[in-house]
């Protein structure tokens, strides 16, 4: 038990882990350059699909780093807004044929409604038991999902709700069509980058970083630290439900595995891998994470034994993931400390 | 015979159950307890542990052709696995944020998982009741079978041997004094160092044991640790994280609990044990016999 008071108290906190350039040119330019890079993306991977998962994951790690790489928190439950945005969006477009637009727009508000309830429950739990909660009522959302299968699909997962165009009025686009697809789901990821953008250099940015840095003296302050945390529990909510709400209309069909404690783990293992903490870190970490499954599985089933091989090393030796380390030997380079 | 007492004997039965599951999840939650009172980290591989205990289980058994052989060799064979893991993986980050030992045990248990379905295949294997331990008995108010009883014979003994261990043994003096103190230990020439150790060694030969009593009970396949998993922590959180008591007490209510809504709604009986501690961190954040601070 004494590790966890010496981590509260002690004057030196942890590492942090973030980039030494928060303030730079290029953090002021990151939302226009991360949507530049991703304008090349499917242009230099094998496919189209590929790419597409790119940039679905890429924003679900990015919804996720707002939580774990600037807040602090360690969730192990962020299926449960990814896979409830790509249910609410099926179930929207299936069931009650809504226009896939206003289907989207209720799946965001939905995963943020649960996030709200789920962040309520969990906020006031500390560190490691935070991890342990949010996977536990994760688990709850996911068996709910398997139980109501009259609406879900249970275990066959959630099918016919095919949608082949997008837009509004004569403005619609053939998302059959996969470089079409692919633009049109960065339309609505770059849009979400510039708004993560926005937040993060907002005073709420500001003292969401506090809390990871030193939750007790944020508080000391005067900062409400339970309200802020659960702010960013619910923003974080909002981003992953509608990078599953993009899924949804990528695959057509919602897996249940978008509720289970995989794809919870694929959040932290993006954000880890490219760079908690770093804006454009998550994606690195998606197409990291996606090209290493791509060339691996044409050799083996068991591709994911690489995968938590990779992931250790990470922790061990590059804690501050692909893009993070890249940002600190830029800083270095340029003599800053 | 009336409703009245035909009832009351499917309510004792199913009690019974839940019992029997309960003390499985005990062995869970006390090998995370232990583990985390003592090296300060989550297990978050723990789920996977066990499943590879039960795999251990049946390998022992195919060679031996003894349960008892695997009653006592999976858990070992696995908990000498955890003494690796703690030695070249989990030391290495001593000093780091407690969330870096958390990470890496959650890669680890991607290993794991792989590392079972490339030994013994992706398909789920069967694991037979012993045949001196299958059949039932009557209990007076119904029959229950054997190997329940035994499971729950199993964990009382290894609880009382855990007692006996910690509070009235010098080593357990030790153990103690290291979950409270680390570095004063330290100060007084104690290898805290091989204590964590050990301690973490015994905590996965715990879970790996839990496998090995469970494998009987439910399917032995190699997805079933990221499911236990969530069981183990839900058991954890409502006890109190890093309070034994309150890993037996907890782990027997969530196992009532779960087999009670099996028989009242049986739709319900996946949800029941989480939404039950939802309800408990509700009204009490810190778990039924967790101290208030350390996790809430």
């Amino acid at each position: 038990m004494q590790p966890l008071d010496q981590t509260v108290l002690a004057t030196a906190p942890p590492a942090p882990r973030r980039s030494p350039l928060a303030e730079g040119a290029l953090s002021r330019w990151r939302a226009p350059l991360s949507i530049l890079a991703l304008l090349v993306l499917p242009f230099l991977l094998p496919s189209q699909a590929l790419a597409v998962n790119v940039l679905i994951y890429g924003l679900y790690a990015v919804g996720y780093n707002l939580l774990y790489g600037y807040t602090g928190l360690l969730s192990f439950g962020h299926a449960a807004f990814f896979g409830t945005g790509a249910y609410v969006t099926g179930i929207a477009i299936g069931t009650f044929g809504l226009h896939p637009l206003a289907a989207i727009g209720l799946a965001v508000a939905a995963a943020g409604v649960l996030a709200l309830a789920i962040g309520a429950v969990s906020i006031r739990s500390r560190g490691i038991y935070f991890a342990m909660v949010t996977l536990a009522l994760a688990q709850l959302v996911y068996y709910a999902a398997l139980q109501a299968s009259g609406w879900t699909g249970g275990e066959n997962g959630l099918r016919g709700f095919t949608v082949a165009r997008i837009g509004l009025g004569p403005v619609a686009f053939d998302i059959l069509n996969p470089l079409t697809k692919y633009f049109v789901v960065l339309a609505f990821v770059g849009a979400a980058m510039a708004m993560m953008s926005r937040i993060l250099a907002s005073p709420f940015g500001s003292v969401i970083e506090a809390i990871r840095e030193n939750e007790t003296r944020a508080r000391a302050c005067g900062f409400d630290v339970e309200r802020t945390k659960l702010l960013a529990f619910v923003l974080s909510g909002l981003f992953c439900g509608l990078a599953g709400a993009l899924f949804a209309i990528h695959l057509s069909i919602v897996p249940l595995d978008s509720l289970a404690y995989n794809t919870s783990g694929m959040a932290v293992v993006m954000t880890l891998v490219g760079g908690a903490g770093t804006f454009f870190g998550p994606f690195v970490g998606a197409l990291a994470v996606l090209v290493l499954e791509d060339a691996l599985s044409l050799w083996t089933p068991h591709w994911q034994l690489a995968l938590g091989t990779v992931f250790i090393l990470f922790v061990l030796f590059l804690p501050r993931g692909l893009w993070g380390t890249a940002l600190a030997r830029l800083a270095t380079m340029r003599g800053r400390p | 015979m009336d409703w009245g007492s035909l009832d009351l004997e499917l309510i004792a039965m199913q009690l019974f159950s839940g019992v029997a599951l309960g003390a499985v999840f005990v062995m869970l939650a006390l090998g995370l307890s232990i583990i985390f009172g003592m090296l300060g980290i989550v297990n978050f591989a723990h789920g996977n542990v066990f499943m590879v205990g039960a795999y251990a289980g049946v390998f022992v058994m195919e060679r031996t052709g003894s349960f008892w052989a695997a009653l006592l060799l999976g858990p070992l064979l696995v908990g000498a696995l955890g003494l690796l893991v703690e030695r070249f993986l989990i030391r290495p980050l001593a000093g780091r944020p407690p969330d870096d030992a958390l990470l890496l045990t959650f890669g680890l248990g991607y290993v794991l998982v792989e590392g079972v379905r490339i030994l013994f295949g992706s398909d789920g294997l069967p694991f037979a009741t012993p045949e001196e331990l299958s059949g039932v008995v009557d209990l007076g108010v119904g029959f229950f079978p054997i190997f329940r009883i035994f499971v729950i014979g199993v964990v009382a003994l290894v609880l009382v041997a855990l007692w006996v261990g910690l509070e009235r043994t010098k080593v357990g003096l030790i153990v103690r004094a290291g979950a409270r103190d680390p570095e004063i230990l330290r100060v007084l020439g104690v290898d805290i160092e091989r204590l964590w150790l050990w301690v973490f060694g015994l905590g996965i030969a715990l879970a790996a044991l839990g496998g090995v009593l469970a494998a009987p009970m439910r399917s032995v396949n190699p997805e079933m640790g990221n499911v236990v998993l969530g069981e183990a922590f839900a058991v954890t959180v409502i006890g109190g994280m890093g309070s034994l008591l309150g890993s037996v007490v907890a782990g027997l209510l969530a196992g009532i609990v779960v087999s009670m809504t099996a028989l009242l709604a049986p739709e319900m009986a996946s949800i029941a044990m989480f939404a039950f501690m939802a309800l408990v961190l509700l009204v009490r954040p810190q778990g039924l016999f967790g101290k208030p601070g350390l996790g809430a």
